[in-house]
């Protein structure tokens, strides 16, 4: 068989959305714990030596290549799956078939939308004008605290951060056992694990990003 | 529990064919009594029919020991009713109190198209097993089953997932319609047999590339499939098959 017969086949593209998807938790792991020197109690000095080094040294540029390969590959396969099984059933239920299955194992669909929405404000927050003004564009570096205190300061946008946040925990309650069944994990005392410990991730992840705009607000942090 | 009779209205799906439009009709059945089974009231509904001089209800029935696979209702918003792990036939009006509204409709799914009314056409199935589900032997005398020894858990999960009868209830039940727990159950089951050995890769790629063919969706490992079935198979066999599918993938071929 082909590398085309693998990936166009169910199993085959559901195997790209849990690769991905584990490659996106690592970035998630990277990320939070970056964001997480906003808490060093220090003005925020050990958290742009952070953001500097993410920003000019070559390692994590060429790995924020793959990072948007991984998200955009996540996204659209996940866009053509939801729309594809939607297909599947012409006709619907008059009483439809809830109590087997968790709601947001149901919704990674409109999940993933709203966490895309909340990216693009997100992006366009910190990485656009951070990437824009770093060396080639438009002269100097953004100092990134102050950018964090000033858009956390308005109440609409740390909502949406913290609904994003919300979507964030969701979506990964569901997608990081899945993932791991994806790959063909069977095993019933690694799938017990890899649940307990995807519930734990989804809520630890979610919590900490949902923190970092509630801090700004509130002024837990200077 | 003592037994008692009730009045039911129902709420089921008429459709002439696979080509007209269907709708749901009201019915109503008095006197159904505790202790019969839901497709025997179904019977007493289709002899009031008859005997009004109106078509009866179609829908598929065999064994009716909860064996066969197939029966296929999809009651009140569950595939074979509230009951877990059971069949629509042995699902008895116990489970039901007196005046209730029962909402019947065929298993929805476009692999799945509505032959007449409550009945629909579940020969995917047949073609997925056609494509890989089962295991060449030269002809022969029959091997002494004790002659290839077995661990007795594996075999113990083998027939946990050969205990599958096909009767289309984890599609009805997927958000996805997806056959995936029906083929990881055929394809476990002889995965973990030395017997299905010699034709393991060639049977999940192909009974894979069946069941796409048949127009079946993907899986999202939801869990409604494990939950509705009435064999119990379990979610895990899909993890397994997925398992069977990247090997065989990495793995096969020229």
């Amino acid at each position: 068989m082909t590398w085309k017969q693998v990936f166009t086949s169910s199993v085959g593209k559901k195997l790209v959305m849990g690769l991905t998807g584990i490659f996106l938790i690592l970035f998630l792991m990277v990320h939070a714990g970056l964001n997480a020197c906003i808490w060093a109690g220090d003005g925020g000095e050990m958290f742009n030596k952070g953001a500097h080094f993410m920003g000019n040294n070559w390692v994590p540029r060429i790995l924020e290549l793959g990072l948007f390969a991984g998200i955009l590959l996540h996204i659209i396969q996940g866009f053509l799956l939801t729309v594809e099984n939607r297909k599947k059933r012409t006709i619907g239920y008059e009483v439809s078939y809830n109590e087997g299955s968790k709601w947001y194992s149901r919704s990674m669909g409109l999940l993933g939308t709203l966490i895309l929405l909340f990216l693009v404000l997100h992006l366009s927050h910190f990485w656009l004008p951070n990437r824009s003004n770093q060396g080639f564009l438009l002269g100097e570096e953004i100092n990134l605290y102050k950018k964090m205190k000033l858009e956390f300061s308005v109440l609409w946008v740390v909502i949406v951060y913290v609904v994003g946040c919300i979507s964030l925990g969701y979506h990964l309650a569901h997608g990081f056992q899945s993932a791991f069944r994806t790959l063909g994990v069977h095993n019933r005392r690694y799938n017990t694990m890899l649940i307990s410990l995807g519930y734990g991730f989804a809520i630890i992840i979610s919590l900490l990003f949902a923190l970092m705009p509630v801090s700004f607000y509130l002024g837990w942090v200077e | 529990m003592e037994p008692y009779h009730m009045n039911l209205n129902l709420k089921v799906w008429r459709q002439k064919n696979c080509k007209t439009k269907g709708e749901f009709k009201l019915y109503r059945v008095e006197n159904i009594s505790s202790e019969m089974s839901f497709l025997e009231m179904f019977d007493v509904l289709n002899e009031q029919l008859i005997r009004d001089g109106d078509d009866p209800i179609t829908f598929d029935h065999d064994c009716r020991e909860g064996i066969c696979g197939a029966c296929s209702m999809y009651i009140n918003g569950k595939p074979h009713g509230p009951w877990q792990a059971n069949t629509t036939c042995q699902l008895h009006m116990r489970a039901f109190n007196d005046g209730d509204t029962v909402v019947v409709e065929p298993w929805r799914a476009d692999a799945f198209p509505v032959i007449k009314d409550l009945m629909v056409d579940r020969t995917a199935f047949d073609r997925i097993i056609q494509a890989g589900g089962f295991i060449s032997v030269n002809t022969g005398n029959a091997v002494d089953g004790n002659s290839l020894p077995i661990a007795k858990d594996t075999a113990d999960t083998s027939f946990a997932a050969a205990m599958c009868i096909g009767c289309g209830a984890c599609v009805a039940a997927c958000k996805n319609s997806s056959a995936m727990l029906f083929l990881s159950a055929k394809v476990s089951h002889l995965a973990l047999l030395p017997q299905g050995g010699p034709e393991r890769k060639s049977r999940v790629i192909n009974m894979v590339a069946q069941m796409d063919k048949e127009g079946f969706g993907a899986c999202t490992n939801t869990g409604a499939c494990e939950a509705t079935c009435p064999k119990e198979i379990s979610l895990t066999n899909i993890a397994r098959l997925n398992k069977e599918y990247l090997f065989a993938s990495i793995t096969a071929g020229r």
